[in-house]
């Protein structure tokens, strides 16, 4: 797959603020690309740069080879929905979406047949006549994805496009919009702040921080192998321990956490300097509880078995249940440990009835496996 | 208590709050019923009521002074509209879009008009049009007018321009942004997106400018040529001998044409509204 747009050393400074920061990307042709950060970290800025709304400060930005310096956003293959949709409010739906043809100066007859064709396919047909204020939000942005997507560009950007919806309607949109990508074939860029639906949706995502990209990865890739503490705190919920890498060799590493009791040892190479301060990243749903026995007796009961080869010390905590919030599918439960710490354990519903569930107070043992959890060095 | 308190609207019902209501629209409408009716008296004083008659009317029509003056009001408010909503529009779109030095100085300069009062324009008016840039008086129709037209687009634009800049902040920008993206160029974005949207500022500016133009005595007074009369001027020296019931007649006659004018452009501006209100 070649790369369709190239991003090269882009920045982005208003006054001394530099909205985006010396960002170098490649988008594939095809591809489904997430632009995914909070509020304030240069993603729409760089969207922006894309459609030629905003002219990059520095570096230059290629589009199917071709530089695009002096393009002004109307000679662009791209096309834009909008955050706001900026359906047109004083013409009908035929004629928002035929727009961009009749300034083309496209036949009026194949105009028509093409608005037709782009009303199919986000499922408005027979709405050409009416005006936007008589549609609901979720007509309205699809009449803005029909209006882009009619001069079929090479790229399609989309500013937070399910933001605006209800929740419901935000989950049939989001399968619908990976639909209407597959089918038209045309590389879409996306930008959200929202992380579920820049991973439902995407092939790749882009996570942006203080206008600088931070990782660039599959949904997969990002949740398992953050390259960062921001990446992985933003990307789920995660329990960070910072602690000493006390030993890394290229089958094993051990990070020292002060006053927790434990370390934590996982089963492969870090390549960090060893001494160093290094974070250890571990998701709620990978950490195990197990029973230790009530309050009475602490103490008492034995540890879980761990895999062979963990050393003692390692990957084995004692807690007690301070909090669980029942989600339905899952339980989350907050667990204090060693010196006051609380770690987020999340435990899949799996059964209708459990005989001896988690309750507050409990005094548990918590385990993971050495696969768990993920070193940070930043 | 043993009467309930009334709802808001409902102290339109109550007899103070309809005497009050019938107060005000007395004052208000009783000298122009007054002007109406007696412009078809009988008798040549306006003082007391003799019969009826259309006479008054048809002295009009005859008259030949009072029809040019008449035409050359209407075509000094047309043509001054004009220009005042087309120049008024542009400043607003300037001043909403770019920044520029000394914005907040330009910003308020341009108000001047508004408040300075009419009498010291006037007379500016005519040092201007005297010692800095006189006028030529023998142009054929309606150049001759110029002097009069450059007057009152200098009054009535800042108002346009207070209205559009009003309208255009509520302007998504987004929607131009759409528009530029689908192809348009400045030109288009500008015509099919931000014009729209003005729309009804355009309407309400340019229906403002119209009545200011053709009611305006003190500046056309102080700015017109000896040759050049416009309607106002030419009741005021109509009056100066004797109010006759022609003058009423004329009155009346430039009355009907307003509300009509005003009707038509308050039913294309609600319109204009609501369709846009709605697509918000």
């Amino acid at each position: 797959m070649s790369a369709l747009i190239r991003i090269e050393g882009v920045s982005k400074r208003f006054g001394n603020f530099a909205a985006v920061d010396d960002v170098s990307l490649d988008i594939r042709e095809n591809e489904f690309f997430a632009l995914l950060g909070p509020s304030g970290c240069g993603k729409t800025t760089l969207l922006r740069m894309l459609a030629g709304l905003e002219v990059p400060s520095e570096g230059r930005i290629l589009i199917d080879g071709q530089d695009m310096a002096n393009v002004a956003p109307n000679k662009r293959p791209v096309n834009m929905v909008f955050q706001s949709y900026a359906v047109f409010p004083h013409m009908t739906v035929a004629q928002n979406v035929g727009y961009g043809l009749r300034i083309d100066g496209v036949a009026r007859a194949e105009i028509e047949g093409r608005v037709r064709e782009a009303l199919g396919l986000v499922k408005l047909d027979g709405l050409e006549a009416r005006k936007p204020d008589q549609l609901s939000g979720g007509q309205r942005q699809r009449v803005a994805l029909a209006r882009a997507l009619i001069k079929r560009p090479k790229v399609l950007l989309l500013d937070e496009p399910l933001s605006a919806l209800d929740a419901k309607l935000r989950e049939t949109m989001r399968s619908e919009l990976a639909m209407i990508q597959d089918q038209v074939g045309v590389t879409f860029v996306m930008v959200t702040h929202d992380q579920d639906e820049a991973l439902a949706m995407a092939c790749r995502c882009g996570v942006m921080h203080k206008g600088q990209l931070q990782q660039v990865a599959t949904p997969a890739d990002l949740y398992e192998y953050p390259a960062n503490r921001f990446v992985a705190d933003f990307i789920g919920s995660v329990n960070l321990f910072e602690g000493r890498l006390a030993l890394d060799q290229p089958d094993q590493a051990r990070v020292e956490v002060p006053g927790l009791g434990a370390s934590i040892w996982v089963d492969h190479g870090v390549t960090g300097a060893t001494g160093g301060t290094v974070w250890a990243a571990i998701r709620p749903e990978k950490i195990e509880l197990h029973h230790r026995g009530a309050q009475a007796d602490v103490g008492g009961g034995d540890p879980p078995p761990l895999p062979a080869g963990t050393p003692v010390d390692a990957n084995l905590l004692e807690g007690s249940v301070r909090h669980s919030s029942y989600l339905g599918s899952e339980t989350v439960y907050e667990i204090e440990v060693a010196g006051g710490r609380m770690v987020k354990v999340l435990r899949s519903n799996v059964r209708r009835y459990e005989e001896r569930a988690f309750e507050v107070g409990d005094v548990v043992w918590l385990s993971w496996s050495p696969q768990a959890p993920a070193v940070l060095l930043s | 208590m043993s009467k309930s308190r009334p709802a808001p609207l409902d102290y339109l019902a109550r007899w103070p709050l309809r005497l009050w209501i019938g107060l005000v629209a007395l004052f208000l409408y009783a000298p122009l019923v007054t002007l109406i009716a007696f412009s078809f008296n009988e008798s040549r004083r306006n003082i007391v009521w003799t019969g009826f008659t259309l006479d008054w009317y048809g002295a009009v029509v005859n008259d030949g002074d009072l029809l040019e003056a008449f035409g050359n009001s209407l075509t000094i408010a047309a043509l001054s509209t004009v220009i005042s909503v087309i120049l008024g529009a542009l400043i607003a779109v300037a001043m909403w879009r770019f920044r520029f030095p000394l914005k907040p100085a330009f910003e308020g300069a341009l108000a001047l008009p508004i408040v300075v009062p009419e009498i010291c324009m006037g007379v500016a008016m005519l040092v201007f049009f005297s010692r800095v840039m006189p006028w030529p008086t023998d142009l054929p129709w309606p150049l001759d007018l110029g002097a009069i037209i450059i007057a009152h687009i200098s009054f009535s634009f800042p108002f346009v321009a207070v209205i559009v800049r009003a309208r255009l902040a509520s302007f998504n920008r987004e929607l131009e942004e759409a528009a530029k993206d689908l192809g348009a160029s400045e030109w288009r974005a500008f015509i099919d997106v931000l014009v729209p949207h003005m729309r009804p500022a355009l309407i309400a500016g340019g229906l403002l400018a119209f009545t200011l133009s053709l009611d305006d005595f003190v500046i056309t007074f102080f700015t017109a040529g000896p040759d050049t009369v416009t309607f106002p001027v030419k009741v005021y020296s109509m009056v100066r001998f004797s109010v006759t019931p022609e003058v009423n007649a004329a009155s009346t006659m430039l009355i009907v044409v307003t509300v009509l004018l005003t009707a038509i452009g308050l039913r294309l501006q609600g319109r204009d509204i609501a369709k846009l209100e709605g697509g918000q």
